[in-house]
């Protein structure tokens, strides 16, 4: 009777279609989120996050179009983030079927954001992306990173989890953006840091390469994992991971 | 050839009604989602949905008039299904951040936050049913809800005196034991989404649409 260690893929999304190359040969179009949505709900994904990266306010439309498609066909929870600037923004979200809404740069820019949506559709739907990045300068030695980590904030990033957790968030969704990318494993000194500071679960995403990465984030205090290219490119699958997890003493679905 | 059963599901500003509503007639319901006194004690079936905090998931609830819907159609063995929130303002009361909230109080208890290390209770998680339960009838004990709350209710105290018929609970655990969904004749509920629980929610809505035929 213990909550599942939940496994995470996460699709970016440009205009309404998916964008780094996804490798799943039995899909009509893998291009399609709604599509892929399926297969890795098929797979056992316990839970999907879209990350809107469309430039054009008017390709953002197609995603509450993307975003209502996959909650008609897909029975699992999915967070959608990405260029998420106002409270309209969220209800826009959540009315076309999302789960939750994860909040980035517009909070940087004004906290009392986080408070207004936690406020007004709760804490479970409220998620807080924080894309961090190593800066010895900081308490913590990690700061708050914005624009996919080439700007720096100079805030705390486990200051920051913290407070927005006072604020009303109800998950935080942790990038490291010195792993993101490396393969090399999750960066658990950030990881521990930052569960050691904030009370809601915590996701850990950014450097997940091989099965034996997993169970050690876990063991660094995250609720979950996300990862986005290992599974789009079939290099792992979500059966493996959750098997690896298990053999580590972690429960899985 | 059966017929669908004819489910509402109560629009009360609350809840991710467009899910519920796909879910359910996904486990083959005709669903109509609807906010009107009539349409919601004429269905077959009716679903609560709820999320967000207590006392604003009452006032909604009251504003449509939804506890006195809730009230007629248990006079008429009428069946209810509520869900997560949905399934907390059914009891006597909630508690959130020291502001006490009258509930429609269907059933007796607090609804309180939960102890715990990691909240909200987020993800998916095992539940204990009691023997001979009809919502998880063919449901594997192995098998995962998913859950997000913070808040929930820890005990069902009945009144002495020994003539009703007690409620029928399933238990879940996060951090302490708690009520994870209660069957009471035609008053059914869950604190997990079973619209978000996969194939495992799939079989516990056919199991409730069941009831209703």
């Amino acid at each position: 009777m213990t909550v599942a260690v939940r496994v995470i893929p996460c699709l970016d999304v440009d205009a309404g279609r998916v964008v780094k190359g996804v490798r799943f040969a039995e899909l009509r179009d893998a291009g399609d989120p709604a599509e892929l949505a399926a297969a890795y709900d098929g797979e056992g994904a316990d839970e999907l996050v879209f990350l809107d990266i469309t430039a054009s306010s008017g390709g953002r439309d197609t995603m509450y179009e993307v975003v209502g498609r996959t909650a008609d066909q897909v029975f699992i929870p999915l967070t959608v983030g990405g260029g998420v600037r106002t409270v309209g923004d969220v209800d826009r979200l959540l009315r076309a079927g999302a789960d939750k809404v994860s909040l980035n740069t517009a909070a940087i820019a004004r906290p009392g954001l986080l408070a207004e949506a936690a406020h007004r559709f709760g804490s479970q739907c409220v998620v807080l992306s924080v894309d961090a990045r190593r800066a010895p300068g900081t308490a913590s030695g990690f700061e708050v990173t914005t624009h996919g980590g080439r700007r720096g904030t100079g805030i705390d990033a486990v200051e920051w989890a913290a407070r927005a957790v006072d604020l009303g968030v109800g998950e935080i969704l942790l990038n490291s953006l010195d792993a993101d990318g490396t393969r090399s494993g999750f960066d658990l000194e950030l990881i521990r840091a930052v569960r050691a500071a904030v009370t809601v679960p915590v996701i850990a995403s950014g450097g997940a390469g091989e099965l034996s990465h997993f169970a050690p984030a876990i063991g660094a205090g995250a609720d979950a994992v996300l990862a986005a290219s290992v599974f789009h490119f079939g290099e792992l699958r979500i059966a493996e991971v959750k098997a690896a997890l298990r053999v580590a003493g972690h429960p899985v679905r | 050839m059966t017929t669908r059963p004819r489910v509402a599901v109560l629009d009360y500003g609350s809840g991710n009604l467009r899910s519920v509503a796909r879910a359910l007639a996904r486990s083959g319901a005709e669903v109509s989602v609807t906010a009107d006194f009539e349409a919601a004690l004429g269905a077959q079936g009716l679903v609560v949905p709820g999320v967000g905090a207590y006392a604003a998931c009452m006032a909604g609830l009251r504003a449509v008039r939804g506890d006195q819907v809730i009230d007629r159609r248990l006079a008429g063995s009428r069946p209810v299904l509520g869900i997560c929130v949905g399934m907390q303002v059914l009891f006597a009361e909630g508690v959130e951040h020291g502001v006490r909230t009258q509930g429609c109080g269907q059933w007796p208890g607090t609804v309180q936050r939960l102890h715990a290390t990691v909240l909200p209770h987020m993800g998916w998680n095992t539940v204990r049913a009691p023997a001979g339960s009809l919502l998880f009838a063919g449901i594997g004990r192995a098998e995962r809800f998913y859950f997000v709350h913070s808040y929930a209710a820890l005990g069902l105290p009945l009144p002495a005196g020994g003539y009703l018929r007690p409620p029928a609970l399933t238990w879940a655990e996060h951090g302490e034991p708690f009520i994870a969904a209660v069957e009471n004749g035609p008053l059914t509920a869950t604190q997990f989404y079973p619209e978000k629980s996969g194939d495992a929610g799939a079989a516990l809505l056919t199991n409730w649409l069941e009831t209703l035929r």
